[in-house]
């Protein structure tokens, strides 16, 4: 009954926020929020293969590409089609692209969590820094293979997705991976995780089947992310393999990092702040990238466990202030 | 069961690393209940033992049979699943985690919730939970350990976690406990309650202990048997009287001062 | 059969350069469990060091091969300063931290010094001038190599050669070694580890300059990004030959650099880069330690 009332006052309060931005904000600031919005499920579904679990993963914009061009091409090719037809049958327009919208996130997603498995699972035998170029590869491949096949645009891009990933979809991706990873977290198998972390012998010398749980990890920490390429897809309506280099993994890892390895809601904050510094440094944009750069060697240096550290924002924590302010 | 009732039994068990024989050809049998002693100079293979019945190694020749199964080449998960759990030389703890935690994992393969369960915070989750979270206090309850239940592990002084490794061990209900030298580091005072502690568990949990130890006082003191290796060899196996008096074990380790410990073992 | 062969000696030149960084990768891999990402940016800055030390000099006016020779010398130097630099400034700090707060610090080193260029340099690619004029040189069966083909399989083996005296045959190289092995031990044994840490940077460094230098005579448009894909492909030859084996760089870089001009040669242009991945996940899968390299297991 409990979990009912949430769920239909999240979905009230998304379709309110979904009405009211664009209303009350400029183009620009909405483009800013829908952004932030993807960075989150991004860095949160990060945060599950490498703070919670201590994988090096850094090939992730890989597995946004193909959640990205995935939808892109199931929307393309059969989504566009079911909503034109819907929408002829007299339902209207918003829940007409909901149904195909809504396949084509979670068709993305799914052949990203595919990518992890096969990604995940021959990996996972290898030492730390091994993985991590091994995804780093494997995002470089993804990459070069988009580059290089013609049925999804190439080098050209692919323009001609519908925009049909307004401020509720992109809400109610973000609530979805911080409830999955929190829930996760308080759990036996986010423990499991954490235990992979800290020492992987000691885990599995207790019972905790390590290769399945690094896999897993992996699987759905992918899955979110091509859910987070599909958004991204449906927003910008384009999509060029461009906007999936390394250095797009190297921005998800930053706020990974920034936010506090493990702590879900230490990515939440990072990825927005690290999407808002950019357009904040828009005026020195020259010197943006090295300020970028000169910022992760800095944070390794003075605070590697980052904002957080693998603690989480709670209520409690107001509440103790509140109570230490009043005494 | 095996036929001569042995809880554990480890069959012309050989491990081989390149050229290095660190095990070799070793047979033994442990009954259920008993304190088991396996000891021997460093580097005598007594921890590969262990590696290799948790399933860390596959053997290279030989067989482990546990409650009459095999299960040389398990993967160490699957050997902690048939009841066989154990502690490291080198502590191996969750040292971000809280006491609690580092328990609760153990449990993690009693947990009855699946992954969905956890997702969508079903009912049986949190009972699960509830329950899980009520044993791990309880077991630390019983170790001494209660007022650490919220520290990290890494802040616990030292004889603590030797301690929080052992409850951890138990959480994972094992019916065969391994001990990789669990009075290292301690000071004679801690010793002493650790042996306490070990016929303690031994008994109260119902459980099959073997202990790696250098520690004679510990080793004489509370071991019913104890097999001696030496360069992967068993050299000797036998009540703590024997062993004592055994000349090849007595040259093992070099003589005069250990003859002394052993005779100091004697009069504990 | 002849252009087979003509394939061979192209892939063994571009191999040596690929063997050139890759060393500096397994060096300091060796000696700190580190991937110093941003290896290929000081390939880059050896490079960029050349171009200028030559207009200064005045290379284009009067070219000789002992201009080409100081200008090389100058440009590993500065490398040299620079991998000094990076060493005690950005990795230093982060030895004692995790393995992956480390790794974050190298992108983060290697994203300063690409952008660092960009602005410093400017983002448009320069050209090296042409300090070694081109000459062909006809090596019999059908087979040719350009005089600055020569010259870099030539410097690329003497700078390889020099690196085996001093790791085998100096005491600097011994406590190398010794660091390799165990920086506790080796510190034990009155070894300063942290001199020694800088000095295989330092070494490291100067080769890579070296590959800049050599591959910007060859091929003179020289632009800030241009160390990214020859730090990756070098690092993936330092891997394929067994991440901290000298002769196993040396051996990764030439299978790299022969497989690369096979690729482009038979199959095609388009999948160069694509060969280095390839290679790498065959040999992550096959035999993760390489083909020179010694599985080292954990003790539990």
């Amino acid at each position: 009954m409990k979990h009912a009332v949430w769920l239909a006052g999240s979905i009230v309060a998304l379709l309110a926020l979904n009405f009211a931005l664009p209303r009350l904000f400029n183009p620009y600031i909405v483009q800013v929020v829908m952004l932030c919005g993807i960075n989150v499920i991004l860095a949160v579904s990060l945060n599950l293969i490498n703070g919670f679990t201590g994988q090096f993963s850094i090939g992730h914009a890989g597995f946004m590409a193909i959640g990205a061009y995935g939808s892109a091409m199931i929307t393309i090719h059969a989504g566009k089609g079911w909503a034109a037809a819907l929408g002829a049958a007299g339902i209207p327009a918003a829940l007409a692209q909901a149904g195909p919208l809504l396949v084509a996130l979670l068709g993305g997603g799914l052949l990203a969590a595919i990518a992890g498995y096969l990604v995940g699972l021959p990996s996972l035998r290898l030492r730390g820094d091994y993985l991590a170029i091994v995804t780093l590869g494997f995002g470089e491949i993804i990459r070069v293979l988009i580059l290089n096949i013609d049925a999804v645009g190439g080098a050209r891009g692919l323009p001609g997705i519908p925009g049909w990933a307004n401020f509720f979809w992109v809400g109610a991706g973000m609530l979805s991976v911080i409830l999955v990873a929190r829930h996760l977290a308080t759990s036996t198998h986010g423990r499991a995780l954490f235990a992979i972390r800290d020492d992987e012998v000691a885990a599995e010398a207790l019972g905790v089947d390590t290769t399945t749980y690094k896999v897993l990890a992996f699987v759905i920490g992918a899955f979110f992310a091509g859910v987070a390429g599909g958004l991204f897809a449906h927003y910008l309506s384009y999509l060029n393999p461009n906007s999936f280099t390394f250095l797009k993994s190297i921005e998800v890892i930053a706020m990974v990092v920034l936010g506090g390895m493990g702590s879900v809601s230490g990515s939440v904050l990072a990825a927005i702040l690290l999407t808002l510094l950019p357009e904040l440094l828009r005026p020195v944009k020259d010197y943006r990238m090295v300020m970028y750069s000169l910022m992760l060697i800095i944070l390794m240096i003075t605070r590697p466990q980052g904002l957080m550290g693998s603690r989480e924002l709670t209520l409690a924590m107001f509440r103790r202030r509140r109570a230490a302010a009043a005494a | 069961m095996t036929g001569n009732g042995a809880l554990l039994t480890l069959d012309n068990v050989t491990m081989q690393f390149g050229g290095l024989k660190a095990v070799c050809d070793l047979s033994l049998d442990i009954a259920p209940g008993e304190l088991f002693g396996l000891i021997g100079p460093n580097g005598a293979g007594k921890t590969t033992v262990f590696n290799v019945i948790t399933g860390v190694y596959a053997p290279t020749a030989g067989q482990i049979l546990f409650e009459g199964k095999p299960i040389h080449g398990l993967k160490p998960h699957a050997v902690a699943r048939r009841g066989i759990t154990r502690t490291f030389q080198n502590i191996r703890l969750f040292g971000s985690r809280c006491c609690r935690d580092n328990v609760c994992i153990a449990g993690h393969q009693h947990a009855e919730a699946g992954l969905a369960d956890a997702v969508f915070r079903t009912p049986q989750f949190t009972r699960d939970e509830a329950r899980m979270q009520r044993e791990a206090r309880e077991l630390l309850e019983v170790m001494g350990l209660a007022q650490w239940e919220e520290t990290p592990a890494a802040d616990l002084p030292y004889g603590q976690q030797r301690r929080l490794e052992i409850a951890r061990a138990l959480a994972g209900r094992p019916r065969l406990l391994l001990l990789d030298e669990p009075a290292a580091g301690l000071n004679p005072l801690e010793t002493e309650e650790l042996m306490h502690l070990i016929e303690e568990v031994l008994r109260r949990f119902h459980l099959t202990i073997l202990l790696i130890e250098h520690d004679m006082r510990v080793v004489m003191g509370i071991c019913r048997r104890i097999a001696v290796l030496d360069y992967g060899l068993k050299i000797a196996e036998g009540t703590p009287a024997e062993i004592r008096t055994n000349p090849k074990v007595i040259e093992a380790y070099l003589g005069e001062e250990v003859e002394a410990d052993l005779g100091a073992g004697a009069g504990a | 059969m002849s252009e087979f062969l003509q394939q061979l000696v192209n892939g063994v030149t571009w191999g040596s350069v690929y063997a050139l960084i890759a060393l500096g990768y397994t060096m300091v891999y060796g000696i700190l469990r580190l991937i110093n990402f941003a290896h290929g940016d000081i390939y880059m800055l050896g490079a960029f060091f050349a171009y200028y030390a030559a207009r200064a000099m005045g290379a284009t006016s009067n070219p000789s091969p002992l201009m080409a020779l100081a200008v090389l010398l100058v440009a590993m130097a500065g490398c040299g300063a620079v991998g000094m630099l990076i060493e005690r400034g950005a990795y230093k700090p982060v030895r004692r931290s995790s393995r992956l707060s480390a790794l974050i610090t190298a992108i983060g080193v290697s994203l300063l010094l690409e952008n660092g260029g960009v602005l410093v340099f400017g983002a448009d690619p320069k050209f090296f001038p042409q300090i070694v004029p081109v000459k062909s040189l006809a090596l019999g069966a059908g087979v040719t190599m350009t005089n600055q083909q020569l010259i870099v399989l030539v410097v690329s083996l003497g700078l390889m050669f020099l690196l085996r005296v001093i790791v085998l045959h100096t005491r600097v190289g011994r406590a190398m070694r010794a660091v390799s092995f165990s920086h506790t031990a080796a510190a034990l044994m009155g070894i300063s580890v942290d001199r020694i840490i800088t000095f295989t940077f330092v070494l490291g460094s100067m080769l890579a300059a070296a590959a800049g230098v050599l591959v910007a005579l060859q091929s003179p448009k020289i632009e800030p990004y241009m160390g990214i894909m020859p730090g990756l492909k070098a690092f993936v030859a330092a891997v394929l030959g067994g991440i901290g084996n000298l002769p196993g760089a040396v051996l990764g870089g030439l299978v790299m650099g022969i497989a690369e001009v096979m690729v482009v040669g038979y199959i095609s242009p388009t999948y160069r880069d694509a060969i280095a991945f390839v290679l790498l996940i065959v040999i992550l899968l096959v035999r993760p330690a390489g083909i020179l390299g010694r599985n080292v297991t954990e003790k539990v």
